[in-house]
């Protein structure tokens, strides 16, 4: 409840302002239902959760567009799992012919595929908000970058680690036992203060783009030990590099994602390959249908943390390129080993010039015990937003 | 009399000159006059303002802004940044247009804060929703088409050349398109697109020309009607800025994350 005061509060707040600076400030207030097609198998779990969320930002460039200030906030107030809160940008940028210096807290995207972001490992995910994983926290740092003929270097000195979020006791979606953050262990003696470090090479040369990463730091995906009743998370110390490849070749576009991981005796390699090709303009109507297909492998096997240990993404891309923007993407996620299948569709379209409507939806097939998403097969869902953009 | 004989043989060689150009020649010469003639403005930014209008006149607009980069040789460099419908606002639109080899093209989500690369194999689909296609807001470039003079004519009081040009490169939506260029200002006044099938597509109008730096000629509202659906879209083009000493850095990916 208090959350919800808070929130209405900043919202009114937020109407109040002077219209000269409205101008620089855009975003979005959005509601979300999502409905799951079975009872709950926990008495704490309900089949309707809904939520409103804010998300404000602010931008301002000055100095002949060399500095640049970026606020982005976010604030989801939930009617039956915590409120959740997050400064998701907050950072300073300046801007040289041969380099930039980029500090304070920061979104950074790595990677070139759909399924999954294997080499993205600058934030942390935040599972409360998303189940696809595509929602990222803040993440503090300090970012030089070197800009020459031969590409661009990224060097990240990351200072200070965020736990990763996970689905509360009372939401669906969540481990068999929920998983705590207090406490959680650390490889580091210094815990979550434990500076991590990053540089990433990228380039482009004609039809390819590519890049070279490295980390070294604290693992944003933690192992779990049983505490209790509940998870605890422990987060190893580990070395990644990454390497990222697309290929955009006429209708085609060719991509290869691969990590080898090196941390708390384990060493393993893991990709991500595929393409995706777009048939455009279909008979003159404006419509494009991209197909996309990607296969992902990771060397663990069934001791992966991820679902995609050999599994196939197919993906059917619909854009009609109309003026409300309607779009949907429908996937199947299938393991090859016959454990089972996600199926899952993704929609949106614009509603007048400020309203957008979105809808989500996932079906898990059913898999066997001790397989990675059978913690799901119960937890059909659809999820509809609708949002105000400003 | 001395200097009245070279004018005179000069005299006689124009008609000559003029006849033994085929008219695919001609045509060229006009497109490439109009292009000599638009070289060695460095840069420019601008805002562009797209209303579209559905069949029973229903409106909706949108807002960019855009920089270019005179590209010596090859066509332009670009950054589209989208400031509305407030859903797509921040999202930016990096483009490298080549003359015959596909465009290189970079999308940059705000949300996500990705960089995408793109293919650049949509010529014919429509731009935000419009009724201009990538193709029609794509760099013009002299070599793009193959051409053919047909008549010097006259549109609404104004001297024009009359030309079809064809498109060169690959995947274009059009068959030809008719062009009026008007004489004095070697700017077209109106362009008739027929389609795959030969079919009469769009027709887009050229308003309101200003000349910048004593030399530019720009339109500052385009008027794009589509027959075969009823639809069309006004672009007006705000705010012309050039030679603000842009280099190819501000048109990179990370200028493209910077754009707000």
């Amino acid at each position: 409840m208090k959350g919800q005061k808070t929130l209405s509060i900043s919202l009114c707040a937020l109407f109040l302002l002077p219209t000269t600076l409205i101008a620089e400030w855009s975003g979005n207030i959005s509601s979300r239902v999502s409905v799951y097609k079975n009872e709950a198998l926990l008495d704490n779990q309900k089949r309707v959760y809904s939520s409103l969320a804010l998300q404000p930002a602010y931008s301002k460039t000055w100095d002949n567009d060399r500095q640049l200030f970026d606020l982005e906030l976010f604030v989801r107030a939930n009617d039956r799992v915590s409120n959740t809160a997050d400064i998701r940008e907050l950072s300073w940028a300046y801007s040289e012919r041969e380099w930039e210096f980029r500090a304070g807290i920061r979104k950074v995207f790595w990677g070139v595929t759909e399924s999954q972001h294997l080499v993205d490992i600058i934030n942390q995910t935040d599972f409360r908000e998303s189940f696809d994983g595509e929602a990222k926290l803040g993440q503090p740092m300090l970012n030089l970058v070197i800009i020459q003929n031969w590409g661009t270097l990224d060097l990240f000195v990351l200072t200070g680690f965020r736990e990763r979020k996970y689905p509360d006791d009372n939401a669906r979606l969540r481990f068999p036992l929920p998983v705590t953050d207090d406490p959680a262990k650390f490889e580091s003696d210094a815990e979550e203060k434990n500076i991590d470090y990053a540089l990433r090479w990228s380039h482009y040369l004609g039809n390819w783009d590519f890049a070279l990463s490295h980390f070294y730091g604290t693992n944003r995906e933690p192992r779990f030990q049983k505490y209790g009743n509940q998870f605890m998370p422990m987060y190893d110390i580990i070395n990644q590099t990454g390497v990222e490849v697309q290929a955009t070749i006429e209708n085609w576009l060719w991509k290869l994602e691969a990590i080898h991981r090196d941390g708390a005796g384990s060493r393993y390699f893991a990709s991500t390959s595929g393409f995706e090709y777009t048939f455009f303009d279909i008979d003159s109507s404006g419509v494009d249908v991209g197909i996309v297909a990607e296969y992902s492998y990771d060397e663990r096997g069934k001791r992966a943390t991820t679902p995609f240990q050999n599994d196939t993404m197919l993906g059917i891309r619909l854009a009609l390129n109309d003026e409300q923007s309607t779009e949907a993407l429908i996937g199947a996620i299938v393991d090859n080993g016959g454990e089972g299948v996600i199926l899952s569709l993704e929609a949106s379209r614009r509603i007048g010039h400020s309203f957008k409507l979105t809808i989500n939806g996932y079906l898990f097939t059913e898999s066997s015990p001790g397989e990675f998403m059978y913690a799901y097969s119960n937890e059909d869902f659809v999820e509809v937003e609708f949002g105000y953009y400003f | 009399m001395k200097k009245i004989v070279p004018v005179l043989a000069l005299l006689t060689l124009l008609p000559f000159s003029a006849y033994s150009q085929t008219p695919a020649e001609r045509g060229y010469g006009i497109a490439k006059k109009a292009d000599e003639l638009d070289v060695g403005w460095q840069d420019f930014t601008a805002n562009i303002v797209m209303t579209l209008r559905n069949k029973s006149g229903n409106e909706s607009v949108r807002k960019n802004r855009v920089r270019t980069l005179e590209v010596a040789g090859d066509g332009d460099k670009s950054i589209i940044l989208f400031d509305s419908p407030a859903d797509i606002k921040g999202t930016a639109f990096l483009s490298y247009t080549h003359i015959l080899k596909p465009d290189d093209q970079w999308l940059f989500l705000p949300a996500l804060k990705r960089v995408k690369r793109i293919s650049s194999s949509n010529k014919s689909g429509p731009f935000m929703g419009s009724e201009f296609a990538y193709e029609d807001i794509s760099s013009q470039e002299v070599d793009k088409f193959s051409y053919k003079y047909i008549k010097d004519t006259e549109i609404d009081g104004q001297e024009a050349f009359l030309i079809e040009r064809f498109p060169e490169y690959r995947k274009s939506g059009y068959s030809k398109q008719i062009v009026w260029i008007d004489k004095a200002m070697y700017q077209p006044l109106k362009v008739v697109f027929y389609d795959r099938k030969n079919s009469k597509l769009k027709t887009l109008t050229y308003h309101e020309y200003n000349q910048y730096l004593d030399k530019y000629w720009r339109s500052s509202r385009l008027e794009m009607v589509n027959h075969q659906t009823g639809k069309s879209t006004t672009l007006a083009w705000k705010d012309y800025k050039f030679k603000n000493g842009y280099t190819d850095r501000d048109f990179d990916k990370n200028s493209l994350k910077r754009m707000r």
